[in-house]
């Protein structure tokens, strides 16, 4: 049974306005830090308040596909994390700094 | 847009009693989620960042369990919390980048970033408000279960399954070769700290 009975107190919109202002946060994160072990750790963010929206929308609507569609992101930003953290490595291993301003030295 | 603005304050009294009839442990899961997100943020120190978004990974589970979406909650605690945050910090004790070693940036860039944030958040609320409630409430039970996401995943989405196992095999190749280190590295910056990290 449900636990709280969420349904007849909690709209979809209140989960639709809390994932907003989560992506928002996550997005003035990616804009304003510089440090890019938190540029991505605010992507993660903004990657979350997606998964909360498919799950809500998944609950309301009672339709499993949401809560798939949910585990493909987190398998996706398991990858990413993975491969972002190495390159993140490999660059302060050349630079020493983990700086994204500082890459604006790459030449192709 | 400026009419959505005004459409956005003409429903401003509404949106103090919006919050009147919700659940104390929503609207306290909620108040926690934004907070440490926030902190996750605004921190200097990038260990706090990490250990504040652990926080928000435990409130987002609690979201779901309060969603009925319980393998999610599970999965989502194993996977983030326990895996990719990790990691995160693994690496942020390995690159010894525990200290304060962001340079200020100026105050402009930081009014641009909210500017950006915040019109984004307008947008889709009002977005949000034209379009309206269009999704009709049909709870199922036992929906967020492994027996019934399990039938799901293994019959419609099985060719995705198997496509992210590929990917994960990419990933893994990828992480270990970029984290293989070559012989002569040339480096951009003259080591003065001694040592090759």
């Amino acid at each position: 049974m449900n636990l709280l009975s969420i349904f007849n107190q909690v709209e979809i919109s209140h989960y639709i306005y809390l994932s907003t202002v989560l992506f928002s946060i996550g997005l003035f994160g990616v804009l304003f830090r510089r440090n890019a072990i938190i540029l991505l750790m605010c992507i993660e963010l903004m990657l979350n308040a997606v998964n909360l929206l498919f799950t809500a929308f998944s609950t309301y609507m009672g339709d499993a596909d949401g809560q798939i569609f949910v585990f493909f992101i987190m398998v996706v930003a398991a990858a990413e994390a993975a491969v972002g953290l190495a390159i993140l490595v490999l660059v302060y291993r050349n630079t020493r700094k983990t700086d994204v301003s500082f890459l604006d030295q790459l030449k192709g | 847009m400026l009419a959505l603005i005004s459409l956005n304050a003409k429903s401003g009294p509404n949106f103090i009693t919006m919050f009147q009839n919700l659940p104390i442990p929503f609207l306290i899961l909620s108040f926690l989620t934004i907070l440490s997100s926030l902190y996750v943020v605004t921190s200097k120190n990038p260990v706090h960042s990490v250990l504040a978004l652990i926080f928000t990974f435990f409130t987002i589970s609690a979201h779901y369990v309060l969603l009925n979406a319980q393998f999610l909650a599970v999965v989502n605690l194993i996977v983030y919390a326990g895996a990719i945050m990790v990691l995160f910090l693994f690496v942020l004790m390995l690159l010894n980048l525990s200290k304060e070693t962001e340079p200020v940036k100026s105050n402009w860039w930081g009014i641009a970033a909210a500017i950006t944030a915040g019109s984004m958040l307008l947008i889709v609320t009002a977005a949000f408000q034209v379009t309206g409630e269009a999704v009709a409430k049909n709870p199922v039970e036992g929906i967020g279960l492994v027996k019934a996401l399990g039938k799901v995943l293994f019959t419609r989405f099985v060719v995705p399954f198997e496509l992210t196992g590929i990917l994960f095999l990419a990933a893994m190749v990828g992480a270990v070769l970029l984290g293989k280190r070559e012989k002569n590295n040339a480096v951009l910056i003259p080591k003065e700290e001694g040592g090759n990290s």
